[in-house]
């Protein structure tokens, strides 16, 4: 056990709002997960590599998007409930206003000469851009066979049969867990020697 | 804008389910809201909704911001705020809880089996978003081009994706325009 997890850093409510929303700011074309490395281990030591990959893998799990699911984690750690509020909410807040302009001024997009052609090109260039993000997921996430045969029925099911993504999740989602249940044989020795304080 | 206010109601309601499925990221949810936004409740048109959806990849922070500006269009600036909440709380209060409990679970074997399983399974959703959003974003060949152009890059390169989406806009202004 490192330091850090006896002396946990406390930083102001206010400190940990301004840190988040300045990460919420600058986080330009995704990847908020590298400004957030950035902030929260390397500019201000809140947080050591080890828990910040532990907080990311718990985001990474559960619903909603890293971004917000890190803030609330690192915001409750530093702070308790107030820590995450005050991460929650400035790291929403940049990207909320502009995006809430962008939606004010899309009323009259059909006015302004070329808006329409630009917002074209914009779509073409995100659907590459997804489509390159799906294929580093990918790489980082898929191995063996199984893992392409789930991706396929999930893809397929959804984009050709419409199934709803809700019963994806709940049916081949239970499937895809069941088929990596826990099996006799894995290490249960190393992991109660491990967890021994 | 003649504030729809009436459309909040079921507006909250749509957005605090679509908060459940953005396992793995915000584009899991995009068939659904696709679904729900353009073909149930007709409050955007399915360019629309790209058009957001693509416009929100130049803001920064979280990914689906972009839901601002879906609330804004509409039933104005509380409807924006509302919607932002009901899509980001659920999971903001799921996860605190779920943080909580983390360390408890530590030795519990379903925990790496429930992450092993979920992982393709979201990978299968989002690349069914693209597949939603290609339908409708790829018409003609200039649009292709830049989204075959806009993905070779990224594959190669570590440059700021936020400029090729500028760059998909300045190429859409000029061969696109008139």
């Amino acid at each position: 056990m490192s330091d850090e997890a006896i002396r946990p850093p406390r930083p102001s409510i206010g400190r940990i709002f301004w840190e988040f929303l300045l990460i919420g700011a600058t986080s330009f074309g995704g990847g908020v997960v590298a400004y957030l490395r950035n902030g929260l281990v390397t500019r201000n030591a809140w947080l050591d590599d080890k828990s910040f990959v532990e907080l990311l893998s718990i985001s990474q799990t559960m619903p909603g998007l890293n971004a917000t699911n890190m803030a609330v984690l690192v915001g409750d750690r530093l702070r308790g409930v107030l820590g995450s509020v005050a991460a929650l909410v400035g790291i929403c807040l940049p990207g909320g206003l502009f995006m809430f302009t962008a939606g004010y001024l899309y009323h009259f997009h059909k006015s302004m000469p070329g808006a329409p052609a630009a917002l074209k090109g914009v779509a073409a260039a995100a659907v590459g851009l997804v489509l390159a993000t799906t294929v580093q997921l990918s790489g980082k996430s898929l191995k063996g066979v199984m893992d392409l045969i789930i991706v396929a029925v999930s893809a397929v099911g959804v984009a050709v049969f419409h199934w709803s993504v809700l019963w994806v999740l709940l049916g081949v989602g239970l499937l895809a867990v069941l088929w990596y249940r826990p099996r006799r044989e894995e290490k249960v020795d190393e992991k109660a020697g491990e967890a021994a304080p | 804008m003649n504030a729809n206010l009436k459309e909040i109601p079921p507006l909250l309601l749509v957005f605090f389910y679509l908060s459940f499925l953005t396992v793995g990221g915000g584009m899991a949810a995009y068939p659904e809201m696709q679904t729900l936004v353009v073909d149930v409740h007709h409050w955007l048109t399915e360019e629309e909704l790209i058009h957001f959806y693509s416009v929100g990849q130049l803001a920064p922070g979280p990914n689906m911001m972009m839901v601002a500006a879906i609330g804004e269009k509409v039933a104005g600036p509380l409807a924006s705020l509302l919607v932002v909440i009901a899509f980001f709380l659920p999971t903001a209060l799921m996860t605190f809880a779920v943080g909580k409990l983390w360390k408890r679970a530590e030795r519990w074997p379903w925990r790496e089996s429930i992450r092993r399983g979920l992982a393709p399974v979201s990978v299968g959703l989002i690349l069914s978003g693209c597949i939603s959003m290609a339908k409708v974003a790829l018409s003609g060949w200039v649009s292709v081009v830049v989204t075959v152009v806009v993905f070779g890059i990224l594959l190669k390169s570590k440059i700021n994706p936020a400029f090729l989406i500028l760059g998909g806009a300045a190429v859409g202004y000029f061969a696109l325009h008139g």
